[in-house]
């Protein structure tokens, strides 16, 4: 068994009275697909924004790597290398696509701001290295007919593509994909779930995506967690999901 | 013929000066001497322009050689390539050269089911596959292809975790082949010796749209010498450039980024993608293009598209400059006299439209530009030209190694495809079909004698199953294929897609359909293109409910008149073509639509099933009736389907006698 990468232990999350996740706990091993399913308003959103540090859970603790926390910072998540793409696509509309995977690089950058001012020459290396790490995100994601376009005035379906490539710049080991399909035809999902998988496979990179077309969970996940009301009910390979009554009753509701 | 045929060899050969360099890989190996330094072909990667010279693109295809040939690929074997336009394929194809092998390249966008047969047929070891889309289609016949033993990939992507046996990627291909060269350093240069100019260079797959494709087996010396041939005639030299963005496996795109750089080395540039090529045309600003008239068609659209959201100064200066370049950019072009305040007009014009508009679609530096396969609108044409683009047509085929025709300079009309190229001889059968023997003509269908002899006689003469005549300044006319041309009851010459095509040019006009083979007369169903025609209305004042009724308008039908009687008047001038003048037309009530089975689905018209689903409006042509009443069945979009009935007129079209048009023109 390949080793686990993220590990969240007994997560509880309360705003004010009201209690977002209770007590969750699930791991993320290297090199896996992990989807988190669950009716609207069962806490997935939430799950990913304490994992990545927005939110700070009352109770619990998180593993990421040999390192434990009792929760994260957004800084600290990205230094350890996990990125994450949003529900509502967070890119810099007014810069080109290139511009926008190169601020992915951000932190990979080592040069002060006087140096890249002044354009020294580890500066001019620097940029060059991230340039060329920038293109082959461009190359993977196959959008180089857009490299120069500014991402305001690309479909959704492309913009949803550079936020991935942005996320990927930053060379993550875990990357959380927060519904990257929504409102997507039928093609575009197609094509995402190509990248996800080749992003999967071709970097190493482990995948926690929260998805909402069961037809794309069971077909690219490894393993699925399903949450309801704040509660994980369910934690299995996709066949034992969907056999799962427990989900089965959180999705179509049951008699009181 | 056969004198002929070794004659012009030792000719084309003297000319390049000592050696026969009689097939691609000596032509090849004298570019690595003779301009090493020199780019050889461009390809986008990463965003930045990696150029190999004639010395790295040599070296490549001499370790390729090695390899293949420590692979066990053997002299008449078949190599398939399959992939977009990248510098290892086309290393590739050189490469199965050196050792005698046929380069085969198949279709990128072949389904894997269409790549089946050509495989099969020729019993295929080897493939060199681009990337792993093409992979997974090879790994996908492979049971229907217990041939193929070996398939080498160029881009390892996604390939990391397939095991199969029969893949290897070309980087240990060529090391193996670095390794082969080192121990045995003389063996592929001893290959290439070996080669003739009478071998085998190539086999394409004609798409077969007819039954199965069929393998065009090309030799080197009918590649060569018609390459040469046009590269005399276009003065192509080293420094030329080409962007090469069709499929390699189509003939066209060969004889450009193969054929004629390896005769004249000039450099030809790979895109990134299909979808950059566009901005990759503007960024290497090619010399010589070729593209069928869709290419062009599209471009120009993108223009028209844009123009119209442009602001008012800009549409403004675009179409007054426009008018002015119509007017007399193409005559400015072939060099003839205008006035001088003209001369000034088209400056300006150059300096804030034409010259920007090249520049947009990347045609800045096109000395050449061709285009062929298919008719090409007459506006189309002249929008190009009359910007200052030499835009000339070409006629040929897979068979003739392309070039049969090519306009000469200052001499290109949008009907015609130009005089036969130096080495070609036509003829005509007396059913017009046309007949061609060039240095250039194929060798055989591959494993297929009976086709073979069908299109090619004991004389050599290659039936092109196209129909035409040459015209009065020397100029090859295709007016249709030739199993389409008929004849009127007196036994006049109907060509009835030439005619329709002739109509189909009037913007008003979006489709016709002709009738006349073993009628007296020719007559037409026409359909009005909405667009322009409610456009065109809607300047006049003239109310319509819809398309029906705007299509019976009387002023609709004066206007459509109009456009037969200048297509007439057109054809009164072509002798051979003067009999088949439109007498009578009506407008039909409904657009053909491909969803009742009026079109195919490529928008050809179905003529024969057309006939018959409206008998009764072709019988209504051929009576003196004024109106003829239509009932047809519709179907709606939601599949419903009710019956629509209504008078149709039909009016008489002018129609000129040949010599009243002569003293009109």
């Amino acid at each position: 068994m390949e080793e686990v990468l993220l590990e969240v232990r007994g997560v509880s999350l309360a705003f004010g009275g009201v209690r977002a996740l209770t007590e969750v706990s699930f791991d993320v091993r290297s090199h896996e697909v992990r989807a988190i399913i669950g009716p609207n308003g069962a806490g997935k959103s939430s799950l990913l924004n304490v994992l990545n540090g927005v939110y700070h859970p009352q109770q619990g603790t998180i593993r990421f790597g040999a390192r434990e926390f009792r929760d994260m910072d957004p800084h600290r998540a990205a230094a350890l290398g996990i990125a994450r793409t949003f529900q509502n696509i967070a890119l810099f509309k007014g810069m080109t696509v290139l511009d926008n995977i190169m601020t992915g690089r951000n932190l990979k950058m080592r040069c002060n701001f006087l140096q890249q001012a002044l354009w020294l020459g580890p500066a001019r290396r620097e940029e060059l290295r991230h340039r060329r790490a920038a293109e082959e995100i461009i190359d993977f994601l196959e959008i180089q007919h857009i490299r120069r376009t500014p991402v305001g005035r690309l479909p959704y379906g492309l913009q949803k593509r550079v936020e991935l490539g942005r996320a990927l710049a930053a060379e993550p080991r875990l990357l959380l994909l927060d519904e990257p399909m929504a409102g997507m035809n039928l093609e575009e999902k197609r094509d995402m779930c190509r990248f996800v998988l080749d992003v999967n496979d071709q970097f190493g990179t482990a995948i926690v995506l929260i998805e909402h077309d069961m037809g794309v969970v069971m077909d690219i996940s490894d393993r699925v967690v399903v949450l309801d009301y704040g509660r994980k009910i369910a934690d299995d390979v996709p066949d034992q999901i969907k056999k799962s009554q427990a989900v089965i009753d959180a999705y179509l509701g049951v008699a009181h | 013929m056969g004198s002929y045929f070794t004659g012009f060899m030792q000719e084309s050969s003297r000319s390049r000066g000592g050696g026969t360099l009689d097939t691609f890989p000596k032509l090849l190996m004298r570019h690595a001497q003779e301009r090493g330094a020199r780019p050889a072909i461009r390809e986008k990667d990463l965003g930045i322009w990696q150029t190999w010279t004639w010395r790295q693109f040599a070296d490549e295809v001499r370790a390729l050689a090695a390899a293949l040939s420590a692979e066990g690929f053997r002299r008449g074997e078949h190599l398939a390539l399959i992939g977009d336009n990248r510098p290892r394929i086309y290393a590739g194809i050189c490469a199965a050269q050196c050792l005698g092998g046929i380069p085969v390249p198949l279709y990128q966008d072949a389904v894997a089911g269409e790549m089946v047969f050509p495989i099969q047929s020729a019993e295929i070891a080897y493939a060199l596959a681009e990337d792993q889309e093409q992979v997974d289609k090879l790994l996908e016949i492979l049971p229907q292809c217990p041939s193929l033993r070996r398939i080498y990939y160029d881009d390892a992507r996604g390939l990391r975790h397939y095991d199969q046996p029969q893949l290897m990627s070309c980087e240990k291909l060529l090391e193996l082949g670095r390794g082969s060269a080192t121990r045995n350093p003389g063996f592929v240069d001893e290959e290439i010796a070996k080669g003739r100019g009478s071998d085998t260079a190539a086999m394409f797959f004609t798409s077969g749209t007819t039954g199965v494709p069929k393998g065009v087996v090309l030799t080197h010396h009918a590649l060569i010498d018609r390459s040469q041939v046009v590269a005399e005639m276009e003065k192509l030299g080293q420094d030329d450039v080409v962007l090469a963005f069709m499929p390699p496996a189509w003939i066209g795109q060969n004889i450009f980024s193969y054929a004629q750089p390896m005769v004249t080395g000039y450099c030809i540039c790979c895109p990134e993608s299909g979808e950059t090529v566009v901005n990759d045309m503007r960024e290497i600003a090619p010399t010589y293009y070729f593209a069928p008239p869709r290419v062009f068609e599209a471009l120009l659209t993108q223009v028209s598209v844009r123009m119209e959201d442009a602001g008012a100064l800009k549409r403004w200066l675009y179409k007054h400059f426009m008018g002015v370049a119509k007017r007399v950019g193409t005559r400015i072009l072939e060099g003839r006299r205008i006035n001088f305040l003209d001369r000034i007009k088209y400056g300006v014009g150059d300096l804030v439209v034409y010259g920007p508009l090249r520049n947009v679609l990347g045609m800045s530096k096109v000395r050449i530009a061709y285009t062929g396969g298919e008719a090409i609108g007459p506006d189309l044409f002249s929008f190009y030209r009359s910007l200052g683009i030499n835009l000339k047509q070409l006629y040929g085929s897979t068979e003739t190694s392309v070039f049969v025709c090519v306009q000469p300079d200052g001499q290109a009309k949008s009907d015609t495809v130009g005089p036969a190229v130096p080495g070609v001889e036509l003829k005509f059968t007396p059913e017009r079909e046309l007949l061609i023997r060039s240095p250039g003509l194929f060798k055989e269908y591959y494993k297929n004698p009976d086709a073979t002899r069908e299109a090619k006689d004991a004389e050599g003469w290659f039936r092109t199953g196209d129909a035409g005549y040459v015209d009065h300044d020397g100029h090859l006319r295709i007016i249709d294929r030739a199993k389409d041309v008929g004849k009127l009851a007196d036994g006049t010459l109907f060509a009835p897609k030439y005619l329709e095509n002739k109509l189909k040019f009037f913007p008003y006009i979006k489709e016709a359909v002709v009738f006349g083979a073993g009628r007296d007369r020719v007559c037409a169903f026409v359909n009005i293109d909405m667009d322009a025609v409610s456009n065109w209305a809607e300047k006049r004042n003239l109310a319509y409910s819809g398309y029906t009724d705007l299509a019976q308008h009387d002023a609709v039908y004066a206007l459509v008149g109009d456009c037969i009687a200048q297509a007439n008047a057109d054809l009164a001038r072509e002798p051979e073509l003067a009999g088949s003048q439109i007498h009578r037309f009506l407008i039909l009530h409904k657009e053909l639509d491909a969803d009742d089975g009026e079109l195919t689905r490529t928008r050809k018209v179905r003529r024969r099933f057309l006939a018959e689903k409206y008998g009764t409006l072709v019988d209504g042509l051929y009576s003196n009736q004024e109106t003829v009443h239509v009932e047809a069945q519709v179907r709606y979009e939601d599949g419903r389907t009710g019956v629509y009935s209504a008078d149709l007129k039909i009016r008489d079209a002018k129609s000129f006698t040949p010599a009243a048009a002569k003293s009109a023109a």
